[in-house]
């Protein structure tokens, strides 16, 4: 299979990457190495780590950062954020009507069975509509690129979307260490993100909100491996991180326990999933939420940010059926593409991958963080065959896909600079307006000729790079 | 500030001041095996050093003997001892990381530093670390963390929490360690004011790394009175106990000031009422009582406050 590089054209190194290229080859060995230990002193002094649930061994691992952007023409972002911002309008589009009237459904575009029994989907919610029309506050969408003009959406991300705080610290980092290259390469900022969430936050407080709205950040704990980010997120907001303890109903409003007593909250973003928000709505063994919240919420007293049941629009049986939605919902036709998609549920699709298993890729529906998934050509026979089975004992669990020739970006290695893959995901935000930084979250697998770019699995990050004019 | 926060912040203080005595205790000891045996052998110091930082039953649960390598384990190391410096270390790098967003960029790389090389620590051979090298990595840390807590974080509550942890655990402490040596080692009468005192007094003064002080304070002979007016009533003492109770009330004025005179104001006002009492005493009086009776009486009042500072400002008021 052959894979685009995003650094040349043809033999010749694209003009994005020209600068990057040069400073590359002028690098003494000595110094790469150099740089390379302080960034990784940089990264454990400021203490950015993740843990990987039930995995043990190092709670405090350090995400693999690599020192090569990945360097994106103006002109490109432009049309990815075009594409991406018609995305979140539509998705958000699509929550407010499978939890009203449900046109879509009744127009046959989307079967009911997909949306009203799917696991995500919040009885709890129907009839609600939040400040703004506005469910699904925080959007990241996983873009992979396979040729130069060609960016195909892997998946919606419409809960709570991690990895925004890499975004910042790759390039909180990577000016502080090499900031020659961002006074001669014109460098779009991506610092004003925090700022951007929070204005986001405060538009969709609620309509019994009369002063400025207080909003906060509820996160289960400091054992969830997440939990850098909820506290760098928090303090570059200037809002409270709170915990469910800190958190307690009284009439018609939720409030914060504090030094001073009581204070009335009035946006909550949410970094807990749904099952645990409320114990008297969803789990009641829930230590993590806030009983009543759901009360509530559903009175106007508060605004949940993602609202709960916003996961039913990012399900990979629902992500079939966003292009349907960007054309039903605004009448537009879809500028970011799906990839080709299986539903092992459908007859045909189903007997299709079943005869093509080593050259797909097959996910399960619900499944998250690259578990729980089938890469066909890196797959052993045997391998192949245990999946075979777990697939025939539920065929609707799963879907399935080309295994697609990701692109690839110089990356630092043992051995000097060689390509390995990337994908991208950037982070826009929903509230009175739509918003999207220039930038994201570049992922890159640093195994050779692996596929996969999640961090539990050996992926690290790199800063994300949107030229200016 | 959310009532989670400002506890954190509190237990944060007590944690890093609790494992800089810990690592006090393990110097104190480590110079006593140095000088040549007493009567009674260093190994009964050793014991009161344990009973000092309220642990002795719980060393003779998991070690057999007193040998320096078990009780610098214990002391320093050992998981299993709620009060061993890497606990302490631990636990007050955890309540930090909780409340990142309360500290400075500085206060948090200290403390993240001190962990991350206090992990370095315990990876490295018990062969190749002196005792030395623990209590000097210890407090050399602890100082620095303090010191940026004071040269960076706003002058705010939260502030004032960390440091009213700081000193209601130097009070205990300071306070514990005086009575654990006098009502261990000299429960009879007689021998107050005898020899074998002096050289007990020194090591009091030792481990609250006083001795030098005391000498620029008092000058001449080291006596049971002397030494006791410095740890208990001498406001220069930094670490006597009317010193880190002034200080606790100072940092609780600073509370009410900042939440208005209509907040609770209970740990303040008992705080006060402690300090008063302390001031209206002079060492005679205070042997009169009974040394041991007016430590008791000392921990349980600082005991009252921590529970009112509990009460007044981390339950958030529901």
């Amino acid at each position: 299979m052959v894979y685009y590089n995003e650094m040349f054209e043809g033999e010749s190194v694209r003009d994005p990457y020209a600068r990057l290229s040069e400073w590359v080859r002028t690098m003494p060995e000595d110094f790469r190495q150099m740089k390379q230990a302080e960034a990784e002193a940089l990264f454990r002094r400021i203490g950015i780590t993740f843990a990987v649930y039930g995995e043990g061994g190092d709670p405090d691992r350090l995400i693999p950062f690599d020192m090569m952007p990945r360097v994106f023409e103006q002109s490109e972002w432009r049309r990815l954020e075009r594409g991406i911002k018609q995305r979140a309008r539509a998705l958000n589009a699509f929550l407010r009507d499978v939890y009203g009237r449900g046109e879509i459904i009744r127009a046959g575009r989307i079967p009911a069975r997909l949306v009203y029994r799917n696991a995500a989907y919040e009885k709890a919610v129907v009839g609600i509509v939040p400040p703004r029309g506005v469910y699904s506050h925080i959007i990241g969408i996983d873009l992979v690129r396979t040729a130069k003009d060609e960016f195909f959406v892997l998946e919606d991300n419409c809960r709570t979307p991690s990895g925004v705080s890499y975004m910042l610290e790759n390039r909180e980092i990577m000016m502080r260490m090499f900031p020659q290259l961002f006074r001669q390469s014109r460098i779009e900022p991506v610092e004003q993100y925090p700022e951007l969430l929070r204005r986001t936050l405060e538009s969709v407080a609620p309509a019994k909100c009369d002063s400025r709205p207080t909003c906060v950040i509820l996160t289960p704990g400091h054992y969830n491996s997440a939990y850098y980010e909820h506290s760098f997120l928090a303090n570059l907001m200037g809002v409270e991180l709170v915990e469910g303890q800190d958190l307690f109903v009284d009439g018609e409003f939720v409030y914060m326990r504090t030094t001073q007593g009581p204070k009335r909250v009035d946006v909550i973003y949410r970094r807990i999933d749904d099952p645990f928000l409320d114990p008297l709505c969803f789990r009641p063994d829930s230590m993590l939420g806030v009983p009543g919240l759901m009360d509530v919420y559903r009175s106007g007293g508060v605004s949940i940010c993602s609202a709960p049941g916003a996961g039913v629009a990012d399900d990979k049986a629902i992500y079939t059926f966003v292009p349907e939605m960007i054309r039903f919902y605004l009448g537009e036709e879809p500028l970011l593409n799906n990839v080709q998609t299986w539903t092992l549920w459908k007859e045909e699709d189903y007997r299709h991958v079943m005869a093509n298993l080593p050259d797909l890729v097959v996910k399960e529906v619900h499944g998250s963080g690259g578990y729980g998934m089938l890469v066909g050509p890196k797959a052993s026979k045997e391998e192949i065959e245990t999946f075979r089975k777990k697939i025939e004992a539920n065929p609707s669990n799963y879907i399935a896909q080309p295994t697609l020739s990701l692109s690839t970006c110089p990356t630092f290695v043992e051995e000097g600079v060689a390509p390995r893959h990337v994908d991208l995901r950037p982070f826009c935000l929903c509230g009175d307006r739509i918003e999207l930084v220039p930038g994201g979250l570049t992922r890159v697998a640093l195994r050779e000729g692996s596929l996969v770019v999640n961090s539990s699995q050996g992926g690290g990050v790199k800063d994300t790079w949107v030229l200016s004019e | 500030m959310l009532s989670r926060t400002a506890s954190n912040l509190f237990w944060m203080g007590r944690h890093l001041e609790r494992a800089e005595t810990a690592a006090r205790l393990l110097d104190v000891g480590q110079r006593i095996t140095l000088l040549p045996n007493t009567a009674a052998g260093y190994q009964s110091e050793w014991n009161s050093l344990l009973q000092a930082s309220g642990a002795a039953d719980q060393f003779r649960q998991k070690y057999n003997d007193l040998t320096q390598e078990n009780i610098e384990e214990f002391i320093f190391f050992d998981r299993d001892n709620p009060s061993s410096v890497a606990n302490c270390i631990e636990k007050a790098r955890e309540s930090g990381r909780i409340v990142r967003t309360a500290l400075t960029g500085q206060v948090w790389d200290a403390l993240n530093v001190t962990y991350q090389e206090l992990r370095k620590i315990e990876k490295t051979p018990r062969s190749k670390l002196d005792t030395a090298t623990l209590t000097d990595f210890t407090t050399s840390h602890t100082s620095t963390v303090r010191g940026a807590i004071n040269a960076t974080q706003l002058r705010n509550d939260g502030w004032h929490f960390m440091n009213t942890g700081f000193g209601l655990e130097r009070a205990d402490a300071t306070a514990r360690l005086l009575d654990v040596k006098y009502f261990v080692l000299l429960p009879r009468i007689e021998f107050v004011g005898s020899g074998l005192d002096t050289y007990q007094w020194m090591v009091i003064l030792r481990a609250l790394s006083a001795h030098r002080a005391f000498h620029w304070a008092y000058g001449g002979d080291i006596t049971a009175a002397r030494v006791a007016d410095f740890l208990i009533l001498n406001g220069e003492s930094p670490r006597s106990l009317i010193t880190s109770l002034y200080e606790t009330v100072w940092h609780l004025d600073g509370l009410v000031r900042r939440y208005g005179e209509n907040a609770p104001a209970g740990a303040r006002n008992q705080a006060r009422a402690t300090l008063e009492a302390l001031q209206a005493r002079n060492i005679d009086m205070i042997f009169d009582e009974g040394l041991h009776e007016f430590l008791s009486w000392f921990i349980g009042e600082i005991g009252t406050v921590s529970n009112l500072v509990h009460q007044d400002y981390l339950l958030g008021g529901s």
